[in-house]
């Protein structure tokens, strides 16, 4: 705790973000701050726009046809649709951990090693230290230490997500986005993410996606809670569990809807 | 229905089917029972490796075995990097409402449709009346060098012949390739020739050998593009230069079935020969599977 800034700046900040799939409006002008090593939460119902915002802070909705946006996205204060900005470039710095696990079908080294490699880093006494720093970061070293080479597809779903998030840090990225990283999990593996969260924001700005009120309380920091598109209120985690400004919120929260 | 018909009817649906598919097997089990009985008898180490003799009455077939796999893998080399690269421009960088790529798509549906002695017509008037002929001329040569039938105009009009099934099955497989792994890709900065060198490639690459397979055995057995594009009726000599014409092991049993003086006395070679064409494909198409095999366990268990 000691390592975060007691006030943190904004890591980045969407600012009067529009998004559109064709004619569907998926996020109505969002203004949020996310916090230099502080872990946010994203929550809502399903369809409420919190994924779509999380993808557009590293530009993934450029993959799909048909999305524009209007509006501006800050990292460190640089606009990332900037024309002088290399979307590449935009996702080494900020990284991504799916919903549902998605390792290589490639050994459980290669899949750490694939952002440095493509990256252009060659050498192997530093590729092979980066993976297990890497490793280690996500705390699944113990576990696959012996057997780097066997196949990713071989470790269970919670490994092969913390093996996702040790593929993400393996680049060093300042930013860390999760889009519902522990859904698909049992208990158990998803404690371990979490704690793993917990570690990880000394280091890292964490946004993340979560279905779980429990888990958004346990996690993190912030929490912005999105409804059809808009956010709604977002402050700390503390005042928007306890205490929310709006009604929505509370009802949401409490579980009388969603 | 009562009981007792529905059974009836359900019973006489099984045994139509049945017999549907005991045909298909009986059949390809009749041709080959009868082409290899006939056709062991005659076949030896000399049927094998000598040129043919006699007008082609004795001898053996090895100008046309080696014809056969020289204008294969001639073929498949073509083939390959074209189809691919085609399926590769088609899936992954032609944007989706593209019409470019939709007449493209178009023209390979329409490109298996033809038929292949139209494939024949083409090869002798584009490749080598048209292409061969201006190379000549440019080139200089004085007389005809490959403005004439050849092993390697053959094997380009085969290979166009092929490029369909090459195309449609490379993209098949590109299709296959989960999107969660290209998005993994990107995600980690990876540009989108790097996701596909790294990922998508490997990835589609028993899919693509697929591919391979089906042009290999497609390619291996047709005879008419291969007609007037640089097929031999009789010649001892192997083909050493891309020029060279060839014996082929479907022409050289065509020839014999319709051109020889005595059709009883050829039909043992005849058979031999045939014996050989079918070893050879299903010999080509078995290394193409194994490859496949490995690399999509290989894909699988990974490294």
């Amino acid at each position: 705790m000691s390592l975060q800034p007691q006030n943190p700046r904004a890591k980045m900040e969407a600012r009067e973000l529009i998004l559109r799939y064709g004619a569907k409006t998926a996020i109505h002008k969002v203004s949020l701050a996310i916090l230099d090593r502080r872990v946010t939460a994203l929550i809502g119902p399903s369809g409420c726009g919190k994924s779509t915002f999380l993808r557009s802070l590293n530009r993934m909705n450029d993959l799909i046809s048909g999305t524009t946006h209007a509006g501006t996205i800050l990292l460190d204060g640089m606009d990332i649709h900037d024309r002088g900005v290399d979307v590449v470039d935009l996702r080494r710095r900020v990284g991504m951990v799916f919903q549902k696990s998605n390792p290589f079908p490639k050994s459980i080294f290669e899949n750490v090693a694939y952002g440095l490699r493509v990256g252009g880093m060659k050498d192997k006494a530093e590729l092979a230290s980066r993976v297990e720093k890497s490793l280690r970061g996500a705390a699944l070293w113990d576990e696959v230490k012996d057997r780097l080479d066997e196949s990713a597809l071989g470790l269970s779903g919670g490994q092969q997500q913390r093996l996702c998030i040790a593929r993400a840090m393996a680049v060093e990225p300042e930013v860390l986005l999760m889009d519902e990283p522990a859904s698909a999990l049992d208990p158990i593996a998803t404690a371990k993410i979490e704690e793993l969260i917990h570690e990880l924001k000394a280091t890292y700005t964490i946004a993340i996606v979560t279905h779980n009120m429990q888990q958004a309380a346990r996690v993190s920091d912030r929490t912005a809670f999105f409804y059809m598109g808009e956010l709604v209120e977002c402050g700390p985690t503390e005042q928007i569990f306890t205490n929310p400004r709006e009604k929505r919120t509370e009802d949401y929260v409490t579980g009388k809807f969603g | 229905m009562k009981y007792t018909t529905r059974r009836a009817v359900g019973l006489g649906l099984t045994g139509l089917t049945a017999l549907a598919a005991f045909f298909i097997v009986g059949m390809l089990a009749l041709i080959l029972l009868d082409v290899a009985r006939n056709g062991a008898r005659h076949l030896s180490w000399a049927f094998l490796t000598q040129p043919p003799s006699d007008g082609m009455m004795a001898g053996g077939i090895f100008p046309a075995i080696f014809g056969t796999a020289a204008l294969t893998l001639l073929m498949t080399l073509a083939v390959m990097p074209v189809g691919v690269l085609t399926a590769v421009y088609l899936h992954e960088y032609a944007p989706p409402e593209s019409r470019f790529a939709r007449w493209v798509r178009v023209a390979v549906v329409n490109l298996a449709g033809v038929p292949s002695i139209v494939f024949g017509l083409f090869g002798l008037g584009f490749f080598i009346l048209f292409v061969g002929g201006n190379l000549d001329r440019l080139l200089g040569y004085e007389e005809m060098h490959w403005a004439q039938p050849s092993i390697l105009w053959a094997s380009l009009t085969l290979a166009v012949l092929t490029l369909p099934v090459v195309i449609v099955s490379t993209e098949e497989a590109l299709r296959a390739v989960p999107l969660e792994q290209r998005t993994a890709s990107l995600a980690l900065g990876a540009t989108q020739s790097q996701t596909l060198a790294r990922v998508v490639l490997p990835g589609a690459l028993p899919g693509i050998l697929t591919g391979a397979v089906l042009a290999i055995s497609r390619g291996a057995g047709e005879v008419a593009p291969i007609l007037f594009t640089g097929a031999a009726y009789f010649l001892p000599d192997l083909p050493t230069q891309l020029n060279s014409q060839f014996m082929h092991l479907g022409y050289h049993t065509y020839v014999m079935a319709t051109q020889s003086p005595n059709v009883t006395e050829a039909s043992g070679p005849l058979y031999a020969t045939v014996l050989v064409l079918l070893a050879l494909t299903f010999a080509l198409n078995l290394v193409a599977v194994i490859i496949r095999t490995r690399t999509r366990r290989k894909a699988a268990s990974a490294h």
